[in-house]
């Protein structure tokens, strides 16, 4: 049965870029540090085993390039220009912006391995494989200056999911191409996957502690969903949980490559307002409908690799040996001597 | 004495000479060497961030950077830390107490200093510092 089991968009709704050339949106900056990314926006959508995320870059002015990275639970099959309103569509369905006669059609804003790359517009999309090091060198490599803050982030993913999305914007191409400030260039990622989950921490790269993270993670799923950590704490606040309406359903079905958008699905809204250091987690989202997201999809399980079942296994038993053997040989060794001591005829 | 234990008295000599000669190359050995000390940068942090050496005698540091990223070691006063919060040096070669290691390299540099003090040593690359990448170098 197809049938969608999230839809998860994220509004970074204030990821504004000063001359500091620390300053990242999402993973990575340029080496000028000029001003030209005022707001990272993205769709992450599940639909029968399949995630399709959504991302845009607003244009908002300077020159150079930039560019932003995003980890994925998955290789993408598939990298392409995403639809034009579908994002502005979900902010719109829970923050409506009061303003008669506006038509919905006018809301159109305008080291690693190299797995695939697409140029969309004024923005080269490159999908990664590999670990932290990797896609940290090979990032490096293409002339982005990471954080300080990256080399820990990259693992963090890394542990759990290899593949990295690097999106570059070439500011000059955009002013080429006649983008203006403002202009959006939506890019909708296919990933076959097991288990969705929506990166949160990455959002607070390049941050120092505290500065905030401010953000609107949106969720379409079958049924209400169950997520974690608890969104009610943590900086993040479950602001919408009903059934998405008919309307909004049919309008995000209508814009383009997002046909698979099924009749009925609950619409969740969260709201993260967080200190930097605070948002050391990420969304985990149970597809399943067992009620269980995972501890590792929130980036709650231990840091690092996961251990083969055996290596642990292997401890339990032995501290269990010990544990049990030393009493047992405890035990024999003192009822041996009490016997010793015991008189002749002593015994019962 | 008994020839056994005379034989005993003989090998302990023997081991005891043999013990002596080898400390007193080794402390010949330590004494021409400058100290060697390593630093492992890993998540924009240095361990140690806690260090006190001798002063009057040269100290190498061993700079090894586990991270992706190019980082510095800058070891000084505070009014030299002011200054390269503010500099434009892109990297830094020319002075032993200023290196720039790139990712995932080791660097060397060997340093006496001249007096006794509490120094620090800092990355100033953008938000470095503010990251925490600091330590304290104490020459006694």
């Amino acid at each position: 049965m197809r049938r969608l089991s999230t839809v998860a968009a994220t509004a970074v709704v204030a990821l504004l870029f000063t001359a500091g050339p620390a300053f990242a949106c999402g993973g990575l900056i340029g080496p000028n540090g000029a001003v030209n990314l005022l707001r990272t926006t993205t769709l992450a959508a599940y639909h029968d085993g399949v995630e399709h995320y959504v991302t845009a870059f607003q244009f908002a002015g300077g020159g150079g390039q930039f560019g932003s990275i995003v980890p994925l639970p998955g290789i993408p099959t598939k990298v392409e220009r995403g639809g034009d309103w579908t994002l502005q569509r979900l902010i719109r369905e829970t923050d409506p912006v009061p303003q008669a006669g506006v038509r919905l059609e006018a809301a159109a804003a305008s080291s690693a391995q190299v797995i695939l790359q697409v140029r969309i517009d004024a923005l080269d999309i490159t999908v990664l494989k590999g670990g932290g090091k990797e896609v940290g060198t090979w990032a490096k490599d293409h002339g982005f200056r990471l954080p300080p803050d990256a080399p820990e982030v990259l693992d963090f993913y890394a542990n759990r999911s290899p593949i990295f999305l690097a999106a570059v914007f070439d500011a000059d191409a955009a002013r080429a191409r006649g983008q203006s400030i403002g202009d959006g260039t939506p890019v909708h990622i296919t990933i076959p996957t097991a288990n969705p989950w929506v990166p949160l921490r990455i959002l607070a790269l390049g941050k120092t502690g505290s500065e905030r993270v401010d953000a609107d993670v949106y969720l379409l799923n079958d049924r209400q969903p169950t997520l974690l950590p608890d969104p009610n704490a943590n900086g993040l606040s479950l602001q919408v949980s009903e059934p998405a309406s008919a309307s909004l359903l049919k309008d995000l079905r209508s814009d383009k490559g997002m046909g698979w958008i099924p009749q009925n699905a609950w619409l969740s809204k969260i709201r993260i307002d967080a200190a930097a250091s605070d948002l050391r987690f990420d969304l985990a989202i149970d597809a399943s409908g067992r009620g269980q997201p995972s501890l590792r999809d929130a980036g709650l399980a231990p840091f690092g690799p996961m251990q083969p079942p055996a290596s642990w296994i292997g401890w339990v038993l032995l501290l269990a040996a010990v544990g049990l053997g030393i009493p047992v040989l405890g035990g024999a060794y003192l009822a041996r001597m009490a016997t010793r001591r015991m008189p002749p005829g002593a015994g019962a | 004495m008994r020839p056994v234990a005379r034989r005993a008295a003989g090998l302990l000599a023997i081991a005891l000479l043999g013990a002596a000669v080898l400390v007193a190359v080794l402390s010949g050995t330590s004494s021409a060497s400058p100290m060697r000390i390593q630093i492992t940068i890993h998540y924009s942090h240095y361990d140690p961030s806690r260090i006190t050496v001798p002063h009057g005698v040269p100290v190498t540091f061993v700079v090894v950077n586990t991270d992706p990223i190019d980082h510095e070691w800058i070891v000084g006063d505070a009014a030299l830390q002011q200054r390269h919060r503010t500099g434009t040096e892109p990297v830094h070669n020319a002075r032993p107490t200023e290196i720039t290691i790139p990712a995932l390299t080791t660097r060397e540099t060997t340093i006496t200093f001249d007096k006794p003090g509490v120094l620090q040593y800092i990355c100033h690359l953008p938000r470095h510092e503010e990251y925490g990448m600091v330590g304290w170098l104490t020459v006694t």
